[in-house]
């Protein structure tokens, strides 16, 4: 039988505020265990919450950013279970009236299709902290440092078909959060999670299936992993007869495999209610029309705006605004250098290349934009060619000053003078009279081999097109 | 110097007459000798009330002092207090030194009052007779063989008993008002929102607030004035200026509207409690005041709505007490779910255990719209009969409770007649009305208590009204026989 | 609505409380009381009623995104049953 594949995301995202969502401990990672859990983080007895503004614009320009409603009125609930590093009992959260309801964002595909993928909702909840499980004699240790930190919950529809178009939106809206600066992003210190909801169905059917929950997914290359194997089960379990069951799994990267949690056993009975600690949230028209103006461009209408300002190909376009830095980084050398197709080759290429070496973010790349712009002034005004400038890059990465500075260290200057190349091209046809006799029969092929004798002879340094030209014009002659 | 008043007391300190250390240790020495025959306090704070004396004296002397100034006051031990046990009446809180103080608690340092120690209350103040309290029941000073009323059980009988000139207390269904009552004293639950839940550990957060109880609406307003105000760590608390409450507790209440509601005057209230009552409405009478019938329609569905918003909302707020963080723990535990169940299940006692499992009932999957949903829409309804009585009357008057203090043990088998104890006063905390309660007079030999209800955030209103009363009656300053 | 044995044990195990067997009978007596009070409640029509939450018709203030907090986690850790390397510990958690 063939099967449909039917998934939904619900991502994790923490808000890269300074103090918590309802209390003024600091949020910074790393801090050793239980130092920035304050009296309302440890919800000592007697403590109540106070909501974080910054939490609540950020959430707002998330909602407006994919094009949702934002509640005008909002309410926190609290979802009460038992668990350790759940410190009060309950997590505050939203539950019936989210901030952000309905929205949209838009999915290409590596086949150059595109997809529309609904955002159901997206509320603000508090983190939990973090169970240890190092062996403290047959003990876990909690640390709380986590507990509080504020969290977006970007819930999807059931829109996507594949793991790969759920990778798509997962980056997608990673891309977005880190656009709008409203998270770091990190995926390895957690701050961007997703639990995905995978069910299959018989293709042609309109009826969901049964439906699983994946928990822990903190990578791309999980999230694909992880759905892959879950459906590749899901289809065994039907195929021999079986009944899916509605369950939380974990995914277990080491392994690759998913396996029902223990602690998730029992039915759930969250009994959600207004928390009577906070009072319904109000945000006002004006307050929107304030985070609207100050939205920054989105990658979108900045991608469309690479595609017809710069000419770019949509690939590029894609690739060059995936994320924020990245797009800026392009704009301010093409911005220094008044060049946009060839800077769109070397950030794609080389720049890209390096990076992903030294495994570094474009922010802290040792060749800045302007550095990188004066080099592709050399390729322009023909000082250096692009082979050379391949040389002057890497030592720019390695800390070797300008490219104008590597190029005359260097002497890479580019030999254009007609006359000093003709006198290699003369010496180079002198000593191979057989090649010589060959490219006249017909061995048209063999004008590399005479480019690259004189460009040995210059140490690369020779005007690529203008030895062209005269080699072809002398050859024939 | 323990019949004083707290008015009385300031002036004799700021006189220089006596010192707040000699008053202190006056009062210290009084509760170690009577309190065992009460158990109205759970901690005695000797050493820091000395020290809190002291700095009091040289505050007086330096002449930066407030009214409150050197005044001892007993903290009902449900606000946390640094450094001194914050039981809430639970064996779970029985080894909680608190590592913070509640904003009430640091106010009243701040204005430099004495914290003798911590009183008695009902555990986690669910009770209206203080006899769920793990450190035992207290008595009632009136009649040792009747109960105090609770939760404020501790509070209400020190203060009868000329323990302290006040005590600080929290009313979530009556907790203030109905002990103030039982015990022949004065009380005040303000406006929700009017003092900062900061500190005073929840029972139920949309109806709890503390307030002052006194021996008289003078001393209430006083403490009240220190009590109140916004505070920026209780998103509930309401940022709204804090008049001066003894300004006008000398208005003229000539032509002033007191609606009688007639659901409060039935069958099930003491008739000697109903004398006294109609003794007080002629005291107010000859005061010039008008007395107007009015309708509460929805009286009579307080109690339901109560036991389920308040244990719905305590089920969730004690779920933090699970034996990780603070608090008690069992022996050994097995595992993870014996951890949380044995701790929990030892560390509260039955009442508290009860009202958690109605309220986890009511909000659990198929039963929230029936029970806790229900209740939200009649608690508005109850709301909004208030909000339509005040259009036509400046305050509301009935009994505190329908009965003197019962005895104890009548009632601790049958919960819902316990729970019927509360009658008068539930309605109130729903609504998020002030509330009154003052000495009327005795029945069956035991103190009533006249409510007063108020508007939103009329509590000057309460206080002056309060106060014309005790201009002309001494009820209030009548003394428990062994305790003058 | 009355309860039974295997609604009070429901009931417990959700709110996290051991309690005796022999108790069981008790709560479930008491509890149905209870029930049957607040039952009173249905007798209302609520159509249309927008149920109220807080007693004051009021909206969440907002605080500033500011760290206020210090850390005192020694202070928080010494009212604590059990902790080790600054961590509070817990019976083994199973995922």
């Amino acid at each position: 039988m063939e099967w449909e594949t039917v998934i939904g995301l619900e991502i994790h995202t923490q808000l890269a505020t300074k103090s918590k969502i309802f209390s003024g401990a600091s949020t910074a990672y790393g801090a050793a265990a239980n130092t920035q859990a304050c009296a309302v983080d440890l919800g000592l007895p007697g403590v109540l919450p106070v909501l974080n503004s910054e939490a609540v614009r950020m959430a707002v320009k998330f909602g407006l950013a994919v094009g949702a409603h934002i509640a005008p009125r909002s309410v926190f609930a609290r979802k009460n279970y038992f668990y350790p590093d759940l410190p009060k009992g309950y997590q505050i959260s939203q539950y019936e009236l989210p901030v952000v309801e309905k929205g949209t964002v838009s999915i290409e595909l590596e086949d150059g299709t595109g997809k529309i993928i609904g955002v159901t909702r997206a509320h603000l909840e508090e983190d939990a902290g973090k169970s240890l499980h190092e062996d403290f004699h047959g003990m876990t240790g909690i640390d709380l440092n986590r507990a509080g930190t504020p969290l977006l919950e970007i819930v999807s529809e059931p829109d996507m078909r594949s793991a790969v178009e759920a990778v798509a939106y997962m980056k997608k809206i990673h891309t977005l959060v880190r656009y709008l600066e409203i998270s770091d992003g990190n995926m390895q210190e957690g701050s961007f999670r997703c639990d995905a909801n995978v069910s299959i169905r018989p293709a042609g059917e309109t009826k969901l299936g049964t439906r699983t929950e994946l928990k822990n997914i903190n990578s791309f290359r999980f999230v694909e992993r992880a759905i892959n194997y879950e459906v590749e089960r899901q289809i065994d379990v039907l195929e021999s007869g079986g009944k899916v069951v509605q369950e939380t799994r974990l995914y277990d990267a080491n392994k690759n495999e998913t396996r029902p949690m223990r602690s998730k056993e029992e039915a759930m009975d969250y009994r959600y209610f207004p928390d009577p600690d906070l009072l319904p949230v109000e945000i006002l028209p004006d307050d929107i029309d304030a985070i609207r103006t100050s939205l920054p461009e989105l990658p979108d209408a900045r991608r469309d705006r690479f595609l017809k300002d710069y000419g770019l190909s949509t690939y590029d376009a894609g690739v060059l605004t995936a994320s924020r830095e990245m797009a800026d980084y392009f704009e301010a050398v093409v911005n220094a250098s008044g060049e946009a197709k060839l800077v769109a080759n070397w950030v794609t290429g080389d720049l890209s290349g390096f990076l992903n070496k030294d495994n570094r973010e474009v922010s802290d790349s040792p060749v800045s934009a302007d550095m990188l712009a004066g080099m592709i002034q050399r390729i322009k005004d023909n000082t250096i060619s692009g082979k050379i400038a391949k040389e002057v890059f890497e030592a720019m990465w390695n800390g070797e000053g300008s490219a104008d500075d590597i190029i005359e260290k260097r002497g890479l200057k580019q030999i254009t003078d007609t006359g000093a190349i003709e006198t290699e091209i003369d010496r180079v046809i002198a000593e191979n009279p057989q090649q010589v006799e060959q490219f006249r029969a017909g061995k048209e092929k063999l004008l590399g081999f005479f480019v690259g004798q004189v460009m040995k002879a210059t140490q690369g340094k020779a005007n690529p097109a203008q030895l062209n030209e005269l080699l072809k014009k002398k050859l024939s002659g | 110097m323990h019949t004083m008043s707290i008015v009385e007391l300031a002036a004799g300190l700021h006189q220089g007459e006596f010192s707040s250390e000699e008053l202190t240790r006056s009062l210290l020495a009084r509760i170690k000798n009577l309190d065992p025959q009460l158990n109205s306090l759970v901690t005695l704070a000797e050493e820091q009330a000395i020290d809190q004396a002291r700095n009091a004296d040289q505050r007086l002397a330096g002449g930066d002092a407030t009214t409150l100034t050197g005044i001892p006051v007993i903290q009902k031990d449900i606000f946390c207090t640094q450094g001194v046990k914050t039981s809430c009446g639970s064996r779970m809180l029985d080894n909680f030194i608190s590592p913070y103080d509640a904003t009430v608690v640091e106010k009243l340092n701040q204005a430099g009052s004495v914290m003798l120690g911590k009183a008695n209350m009902d555990e986690f103040a669910m009770g209206s007779s203080n006899e769920t309290s793990f450190y035992g029941p207290v008595k009632n000073p009136w009649n040792p063989e009747t109960v105090p009323g609770g939760s404020s059980g501790g509070s209400a009988a020190a203060v009868a008993a000329r323990f302290a000139p006040f005590a600080t207390g929290t009313d979530t269904g009556g907790s203030i008002r109905q002990p103030t009552a039982l015990c022949g004293i004065t009380g005040l639950k303000p406006t929700y929102g009017r003092v900062s839940r900061y500190g005073m550990i929840a029972f139920a957060s949309s109806l709890d607030q503390a307030g002052p109880m006194t021996r008289s609406a003078e001393d209430a307003a006083i403490v009240l004035g220190a009590m109140a105000g916004f505070d920026v760590r209780d998103s509930t608390s309401i940022d709204k200026p804090v008049p001066d409450y003894r300004a006008n507790l000398n208005d003229d209440i000539r032509g002033l509207r007191v609606g009688l509601p007639k659901q409060y005057f039935t069958e099930g209230l003491d008739s000697g409690v109903g004398d006294r009552i109609a003794d007080a409405i002629d005291v107010y009478k000859k005061l010039g005041v008008e007395f107007v019938d009015i309708d509460l329609p929805n009286t009579h569905l307080a109690v339901p709505v109560y036991y389920v918003v308040a244990p719905a909302e305590c089920s969730s707020n004690l779920s933090r007490f699970d034996g990780v963080r603070f608090g008690y723990r069992c022996e050994n535990p097995k595992d993870l779910e014996d951890l949380y169940k044995r701790s929990r299940g030892e560390g509260f006692g039955a009442e508290v255990q009860r009202r958690i499992m109605i309220g986890t009932y009511a909000l659990s999957a198929g039963y929230y719209d029936a029970y806790y949903l229900k209740s939200q829409q009649i608690r508005r309804l109850i709301r909004d009969d208030f909000v339509r009585a005040f259009e036509k009357v400046d305050v509301i008057m009935s009994p505190t409770s329908p009965t003197v203090a019962f005895k104890l043990g009548e009632k601790t088998a049958d919960p819902v007649s316990m729970y019927l104890s509360d009658i008068d006063t539930i309605a109130v905390n729903l609504a998020g009305l002030p509330g009154m309660s003052i000495p009327a007079g005795f029945a069956h030999d035991l103190p009533v208590g006249l409510q007063i209800i108020g508007n939103y955030f009329d509590e000057a209103r309460l206080l002056n009204v309060a106060h014309m009363y005790q201009l002309e009656t001494d009820w209030h300053n009548r003394i428990p026989a062994g305790f003058e | 609505m009355s309860l039974d044995r295997k609604d009070v044990e429901r009931i417990a195990h959700l709110a996290r409380l051991a309690i005796n067997e022999q108790d069981i009978p008790d709560y479930a007596h008491n509890l149905s009381a209870i029930l049957e009070l607040v039952e009173q409640m249905n007798a209302v029509d609520t159509t249309d009623v927008v149920p109220m939450a807080h007693p004051l018709d009021a909206h969440q203030r907002l605080r500033e995104d500011e760290v206020s907090e210090q850390d005192q986690s020694s202070l928080f850790q010494s009212v604590a049953p059990q902790v080790e390397q600054g961590l509070y510990l817990v019976p083994k958690v199973i995922e």
